[in-house]
């Protein structure tokens, strides 16, 4: 296949395959991030992730039309705005399921599952009667759209060097968050020991709220971040949900740096397989050696050491 | 969904069919005047179908909640257009339609439960309805046991035909053939990469594809072919591929979310589509909603019908369309083929004479439509339609200009020889 071109070319066709991988691996971390707070910290199986997601995206495409017809001037900017506002509506929601569902079943971690996936179908059927069966159009700023010529023959795509930025960004946010504040003090030691934690005076149900808030919010950003590469329709969370579970369960579900050091193992060998042959038998591929890797390592590549 | 007909044996519908059947003897004696020129109900339903002497009752069947949704929502709406016209202009041989709804919600096994409730219970006339292959596969044994009557909307893969089932989109020989001549005639193109979702008919349409390129268009040849997941939505990779191996014309196939991250990205990874030739055969205007204009101008699609189309009867149409479910709604080829199904039904009962699905399938082969949107339409005696081919290039503002049509309607042929 590389027969007839010439080195540079192919130089270049590499380099590009280098930064579409880590494209790849700055959206699996994205996607899983939240998932893997809420997973990881509280053992939740939150099925209905993908949904939170796509309520930042329609967030991201409300905020775009107010924008264009009330201020055209500052549309380049919008989507600054949208984030901020797809992470506070989807955290709130994530916090009202949080009261109204999610701590009666703390006890029973397996339920959580059912109970999130029910979840996922009420809120695709919510989308899909307030927003329409459709799928939606976010009008993206000019300066997001093409990509960047680099050399003559190598092009980044911006939006996909957009999401590695952001990705940088929230991922230093949350481990700054979890492990140097004291807030992300009390969330470790929750998870630790929650009755001992709930002894020395710290308000577990204060930060379990605010946890599956975050996680929620964190797949807010995702979600409205996506609208760049992805559809926003009521069933589009749907494409996301499996991925996400594979990095988190791959990665070690307790560990933020399992997460990323999954994301990462798992983009490159799906992006890197994918080019040299078709993208069903890569997606084969890769989820059978996820399933030979995870059975030798029930526990995901990075395991915390917690008493149970 | 709404179950508009009770059932069982105390049901008033079922109790005037009974009278109704008792009372065919007495009829046939009396002179008919009752009715001025509508035809007796006992003369033009034999059969036992739910018509009475004001009614007859159609279903519909789609998936208005689940993923399909999104897809299938057109179509209810175009049906629903063109029964309440029907209606509007006299209904069919003297009798109102009345359609009864039912959900299939996107899962096979409840379009089939669906589709048995609407001929056993519902006793429907005939049935516009399913989207996917998967949902028609999984009906066609129900209609055909039931002796029911299907106008099945999409473009599929064809290899199938029935005589329950009127299919009012185009098989895949009448949307591929003619494009791919277009494209090498026009576009000189020579060299062809072909992408599809994986599934059945992606899979059986690149094959013809295939077949025609390298069988019938000198010195073409096919330098890619590659499927993904549905719901696969990074295309980086197989992006950087084309780029390698840089063909002339991409041929896409990619369904639902897919399309929108795939022409996202192909814009993001600075493919332009004014100078790289696309054509796709899976794109209407309803996907450009969700993909963004921006995005995919450029693009040729392959198919029968374009909103765009300037013709008296696709005016009127798209009007009444914009009238009843908004002036924002887009109308896509399915949509105006799921249009054409109440309408052929209402031809052909007419040409039969009669309600009866077994004259109504002997009835079907050379029917006419002079006002579908598409232009003019006939049934061909396998149940398929023939339509002209057209090309469209997609604009920034979602909509397709048209570029190219056939001269003349392309037959149908479900089961192509030298394409299998």
């Amino acid at each position: 296949m590389f027969g007839d071109y010439s080195l540079s070319d192919l130089g270049a066709i590499f380099a590009m395959q280098g930064f579409a991988g880590l494209i790849l691996f700055s959206v699996y971390v994205l996607m899983a991030l939240g998932l893997a707070i809420i997973f990881g910290q509280m053992g939740v199986i939150n099925m209905a992730h993908g949904e939170f997601m796509i309520l930042g995206a329609y967030v991201t495409w409300m905020t775009s039309n107010f924008f264009q017809s009330y201020l055209p001037s500052l549309f380049a900017g919008y989507f600054f705005i949208a984030m901020i506002l797809a992470f506070l509506a989807s955290g709130a929601l994530g916090m009202l399921v949080e009261w109204a569902l999610i701590r009666h079943l703390y006890k029973r971690p397996l339920d959580t599952l059912l109970a999130t996936w029910g979840l996922s179908l009420i809120l695709q059927q919510a989308y899909r009667s307030i927003f329409g069966a459709r799928e939606v159009g976010v009008e993206l700023p000019q300066w997001m759209l093409g990509s960047k010529q680099v050399t003559d023959t190598i092009e980044i795509p911006i939006n996909g060097m957009f999401v590695m930025a952001l990705t940088v960004l929230i991922t230093l946010a949350v481990s700054y968050v979890l492990f140097w504040s004291r807030w992300g003090r009390q969330v470790r030691a929750v998870v630790q020991n929650r009755v001992m934690a709930g002894a020395v005076g710290i308000n577990t149900e204060k930060v379990d709220r605010y946890t599956f808030g975050l996680g929620c919010g964190i797949a807010g950003i995702a979600g409205s971040a996506f609208t760049m590469i992805g559809s926003t329709g009521p069933t589009s969370g749907q494409l996301y949900i499996v991925d996400t579970f594979l990095v988190v369960v791959f990665g070690g579900a307790a560990s933020l740096f399992g997460t990323i050091a999954s994301a990462f193992s798992i983009s490159q060998a799906q992006s890197t397989m994918e080019f040299f042959m078709s993208g069903s038998m890569a997606k084969v591929l890769t989820l059978l050696a996820i399933v030979a890797i995870l059975m030798v390592r029930p526990q995901g590549l990075f395991a915390l050491k917690v008493r149970k | 969904m709404s179950d508009e007909t009770k059932t069982g044996l105390n049901s008033p519908l079922r109790r005037k069919l009974l009278m109704g059947m008792a009372a065919i003897p007495a009829l046939t004696m009396l002179p008919r005047t009752s009715f001025a020129d509508v035809p007796a109900t006992s003369a033009v339903n034999t059969t036992g179908l739910a018509v009475t002497d004001t009614e007859v009752t159609v279903g519909i069947l789609h998936s208005v909640t689940g993923t399909m949704a999104i897809s299938e929502t057109g179509s209810v709406q175009a049906e629903k257009l063109a029964i309440e016209q029907i209606n509007a202009a006299g209904g069919v041989l003297g009798r109102k339609i009345k359609f009864v709804q039912e959900d299939g919600a996107s899962d096979w096994p409840t379009f089939a439960e669906k589709a048995k409730k609407l001929l056993v219970n519902d006793k429907c006339a005939a049935v516009m309805g399913c989207w996917t292959s998967a949902s028609r596969k999984a009906v066609l044994p129900v209609f055909e046991q039931y002796n029911g009557m299907l106008y099945y909307p999409t473009f599929y893969e064809g290899l199938e035909q029935s005589k329950n089932v009127i299919y009012t989109g185009q098989e895949a020989t009448q949307q591929i053939i003619a494009g791919l001549d277009w494209v090498n005639k026009t576009k000189n193109a020579k060299s062809f990469y072909l992408l599809g979702s994986d599934y059945i008919w992606p899979r059986t349409s690149n094959k013809i594809a295939r077949k025609h390129i390298e069988n019938h268009l000198t010195g073409c040849k096919v330098v890619g072919e590659e499927y993904f997941p549905l719901g696969h939505t990074q295309f980086n990779s197989v992006i950087n591929k084309i780029k390698l191996t840089k063909p002339d014309v991409i041929y896409a196939i990619i369904v639902g979310g897919s399309n929108v991250a795939f022409y996202k990205q192909l814009k993001a990874a600075g493919i332009d589509l004014s100078k790289q030739t696309l054509l796709t055969i899976s794109v209407t205007e309803d996907e450009i909603d969700g993909i963004g204009g921006e995005n995919i101008a450029g693009a040729y699609a392959c198919m029968k019908y374009f909103q765009s189309l300037d013709n008296p009867n696709n005016k009127a149409f798209v009007e009444a369309f914009h009238k009843m479910w908004g002036p924002k709604t887009v109308i896509g080829d399915v949509t105006q083929a799921a249009y054409l199904g109440p309408w052929l039904w209402k031809l052909t009962v007419e040409k039969a004479g009669s309600f009866d699905v077994d004259k109504i399938a002997a009835a079907s082969p050379g029917v006419e439509f002079k006002g579908a949107p598409e232009g003019y339409v006939r049934i061909h005696e396998n149940h398929h339609l023939w339509s002209k081919t057209r090309v469209g290039r997609a604009k920034a503002d979602g909509q397709y200009e048209l570029v190219y049509e056939t001269a003349d309607l392309v037959e149908p042929n479900p089961f192509p020889k030298g394409y299998q």
